[in-house]
């Protein structure tokens, strides 16, 4: 610990600010980075089979793949519209 | 065996061009026959930088068709005899260059014993950025310390390990290095750029080293002598360090620590 230390400013600087939004960012577009091709045409065929019932709209689905150690979820997330009266 | 480098970030403006000639010049320098290539197909500068702007004849895209032959377009460095520079072409664009002709290119070269062929991809993630990278045996990232450097560094690996030569036929990887350019430590002390171990953390990569930001890069580039020559100077002695390192020597990192005055003698820590 040098003298000049004591002087130091504590407030959270830039430089950890850029590192943190980076490796949120970077592991974002990784997890996109990694998934199967087949992924926006299945994506686009849910939406045709559930607009066959329900009036969606094209983004109110979301198709993701989620790798850990043991297993492989593919999760699919539709939203459905609020109900029309 | 002919080794092929493309030395590719993404973004434009981090130092590739700047690279391509010092790493060339350090190969060649070092003895090995090395040719540099600009892939910058529409934009070249790699010859300014080399200083070999009025000898151009021929370019890689007159290689390309046929209408010069690769010694024909082949420029022998002033400074060093084991060094040729293969220029891009001005006035083509970038969709004049093809994976057949470029791997012709390489075929030969490796026919004429070159050891090392340095490919300077252009910005961006297009044709003439895929095709610098496509054959490549080793890849140097040249990244700063600065956000969207980092990001455009992240995209280009993945560019890498799944578009490139390697990739599609299921051979080894391309070998990824991480070069970071105009590094200051004096920011990094006082938290206003990102650290090479926050770099490093993010984007996981082998570090082959750290060049300062330098005024004798613009001095270099000014008087089109790869900053490598001017070996007073500390981007000149990192570019050095870079080379010796990927050629198996061991070199200390330098210029990630700062350079202490007076002051700094009697107040730093350690």
């Amino acid at each position: 610990m040098s003298l000049l230390d004591y002087f130091k400013i504590t407030k959270a600087s830039s430089a950890s600010v850029a590192k943190e939004r980076l490796q949120i960012l970077v592991a974002h577009e990784r997890s996109f980075k990694n998934q199967p091709s087949y992924l926006p045409q299945l994506q686009k065929e849910l939406i045709d089979v559930i607009k066959k019932y329900v009036n969606i709209e094209q983004d109110a689905i979301t198709v993701r793949l989620e790798q850990d150690e043991h297993q492989e979820t593919l999760e699919v997330n539709i939203v459905l519209p609020e109900k029309s009266r | 065996m002919t080794r092929i480098i493309v030395v590719t970030s993404g973004k434009g403006g981090v130092g590739k061009t700047t690279t391509s000639a010092a790493i060339a010049m350090g190969f060649a320098q070092k003895g090995h026959k090395t040719a540099v290539i600009d892939f910058d197909v529409g934009l070249r500068n790699l010859d300014l930088i080399m200083g070999c702007e009025r000898r151009v004849v021929y370019d890689i895209v007159n290689v390309i068709y046929g209408e010069a032959t690769l010694n024909q377009a082949l420029i022998r460095d002033k400074h060093c005899e084991q060094l040729y520079i293969l220029p891009a072409s001005q006035t083509r664009d970038k969709d004049a260059l093809s994976q057949e002709g470029v791997g012709q290119i390489l075929e030969e070269l490796a026919a004429k014993d070159f050891e090392y062929v340095v490919c300077d991809s252009p910005a961006g993630i297009e044709k003439g950025a895929h095709l610098a990278m496509y054959f490549a045996d080793d890849a140097f990232v040249v990244t700063n310390p600065e956000v969207a450097s980092v990001r455009d560094s992240d995209r280009m690996l993945g560019i890498l390990s799944s578009k490139s030569r390697r990739a599609e036929q299921g051979l080894e990887p391309i070998k990824e290095y991480l070069l970071l350019t105009r590094y200051s430590p004096e920011r990094v002390r006082i938290g206003e750029m990102l650290s090479v171990a926050d770099v490093q953390d993010i984007l996981s990569l082998h570090l082959l080293g750290v060049i300062p930001e330098s005024k004798s890069v613009l001095t270099a580039s000014n008087s089109g002598m790869p900053v490598i020559l001017d070996e007073k100077s500390d981007a000149g002695q990192a570019y050095a360090d870079i080379v010796a390192r990927y050629l198996g020597e061991d070199k200390p990192h330098r210029f990630i620590e700062e350079k202490k005055g007076l002051f700094g003698k009697f107040f730093g820590s350690k």
